[in-house]
């Protein structure tokens, strides 16, 4: 296994490099169009009411049938992944923002829209960073599942390090399996790990 | 002359509720009157009170302040020539005491200078010492305190009316007393219009220069406090002015020493 390392570190680096970059981009889109969401949800009641629900349940169809289904759209690849992971993250992200946005104690809400503020500056002033916690906190879930989903596609070709497992997986190689897991397992505990530190600093 | 606020034929109903909250009211209220507004939970106090800033719209009626009809108004633009202060504060706690008064100031693009001169003057007014209180968080100043800011900060952009809805509710007596004196020292040296709720008998006997009784929704009586105390329109006014005598009463007896009693 060791062994495997010295000899294929270069493959290594560049599947978790490859990783890394899919968990970024996936994350920078996912951060665009949850903010748009939630912004709509703060403007509209029906929406707020109603969004949660289909995100949940677009959530819960597995990923590899939802791979599937965009396949005939969209190919094979890393953008097809990137989609898929950016329709998963929405539910993890909107989840934690609205609960982070409707947690700010309503009195504070009362004064601020009693003194005069738009419900935008409302939001962008008051309840934003009263809420970052739980902003920070939706990040990371959300960060976190990437990794681990980002794996499982590789299965329709868009690198990073499930390739590795999966080619493990085929030629019944343990050394690969485990490096696959095993660099994907360190990457979501780094990532967590980091997003914790930023949670812990604006607890404050 | 200009009413500086005036309800006709006011209505709103909740959803869900069988009565009115507010019933049909009318009324008006001169520039600089202090008045109080005094009914128990439910009465509708708090429901005419929010009509006025717009954070409740009338199912019917006109609701006139200083001469304009406030639906044809921007609410944004109306609540911020009206002072708003609530029972439970409300100040934003992730900003300092200056920042809270700022607020408005900062929204309404004033020049820095004059915003901190403002609040140096405010905060000199509510009786906190500008350089000891302005960099301090809400949550390192006390209830009587932080109260105090909630007062500063809805004087900021020096509104010609002021709603508090039970500012004191939740202030320990001794403060309580402290805090309604001031305010009406305040309320003395500033020409403005006060609109302050409460449940509490004698706090609104003591501020107001009319007190207004409400109950179900209905304006019961609305004069002096004399007036009323002399003259209490019906039967509910009256058990609530004999409910005061008889608390009156009961310190009285603690007036001397037991063996005289």
């Amino acid at each position: 296994m060791i062994d495997y390392m010295f000899k294929h570190y270069d493959d290594l680096i560049k599947s978790a490099l490859e990783h890394l970059q899919i968990v970024l981009v996936t994350l920078a889109l996912s951060l665009v169009i949850a903010a748009a969401l939630t912004v709509i949800c703060s403007y509209s009641k029906l929406a707020a009411r109603i969004l949660p629900g289909i995100l949940s349940m677009v959530y819960s169809v597995p990923s590899l049938a939802m791979f599937a289904l965009l396949i005939p759209l969209t190919g094979l690849g890393q953008t097809t992944a990137i989609i898929v992971l950016v329709i998963y993250n929405q539910y993890l992200l909107l989840q934690n923002f609205l609960a982070g946005l409707n947690g700010v104690e309503k009195s504070i809400v009362e004064a601020a829209a009693g003194m005069g503020m738009t419900p935008m500056q409302t939001l962008i002033k008051i309840k934003l960073p009263l809420s970052r916690k739980s902003f920070i906190a939706g990040i990371r879930i959300a960060m976190v599942a990437t990794i681990s989903i980002a794996t499982i596609a590789a299965s329709i070709n868009a690198g990073g390090l499930g390739t590795i497992l999966f080619d493990g997986l085929r030629t019944m190689n343990p050394a690969k399996i485990l490096w696959g897991s095993l660099l994907s397992a360190l990457l979501a505990i780094l990532i967590d790990r980091i997003l914790r530190l930023a949670e812990k600093f604006f607890e404050r | 002359m200009v009413h500086a606020i005036e309800f006709q034929n006011v209505t709103k109903a909740f959803q869900g509720s069988l009565h009115n909250a507010v019933d049909q009211i009318n009324f008006t209220a001169e520039e600089g009157e202090f008045i109080t507004i005094l009914g128990s939970s439910g009465c509708g106090k708090t429901t005419l009170l929010k009509m006025i800033n717009r954070l409740y719209e009338p199912d019917a009626g006109t609701i006139i302040v200083f001469g304009e009809n406030i639906s044809t108004l921007d609410p944004v633009k109306l609540r911020r020539r009206i002072g708003y202060v609530i029972q439970q504060i409300g100040l934003f706690p992730h900003m300092t005491v200056g920042d809270n008064i700022a607020m408005i100031p900062n929204l309404l693009k004033w020049e820095k200078e004059k915003t901190e001169a403002r609040i140096n003057q405010l905060l000199t007014m509510a009786g906190l010492a500008p350089e000891e209180f302005k960099n301090r968080y809400p949550a390192q100043l006390s209830g009587g305190q932080q109260q105090r800011v909630g007062l500063a900060r809805a004087l900021a952009a020096d509104p010609k009316i002021m709603l508090l809805d039970e500012p004191f509710g939740a202030i320990d007596s001794i403060t309580r007393t402290r805090l309604q004196d001031e305010l009406l020292t305040l309320h003395r040296g500033m020409n403005k219009t006060f609109l302050f709720v409460t449940h509490d008998i004698e706090e609104a006997f003591k501020l107001g220069t009319r007190v207004m009784i409400m109950n179900e929704g209905h304006i019961l009586q609305f004069d002096t406090p004399e007036e009323i105390i002399l003259h209490p329109a019906d039967g509910f006014v009256k058990s609530l002015v004999d409910s005061a005598r008889a608390k009156e009463q009961f310190w009285e007896k603690f007036r001397y020493p037991r063996e005289y009693r």
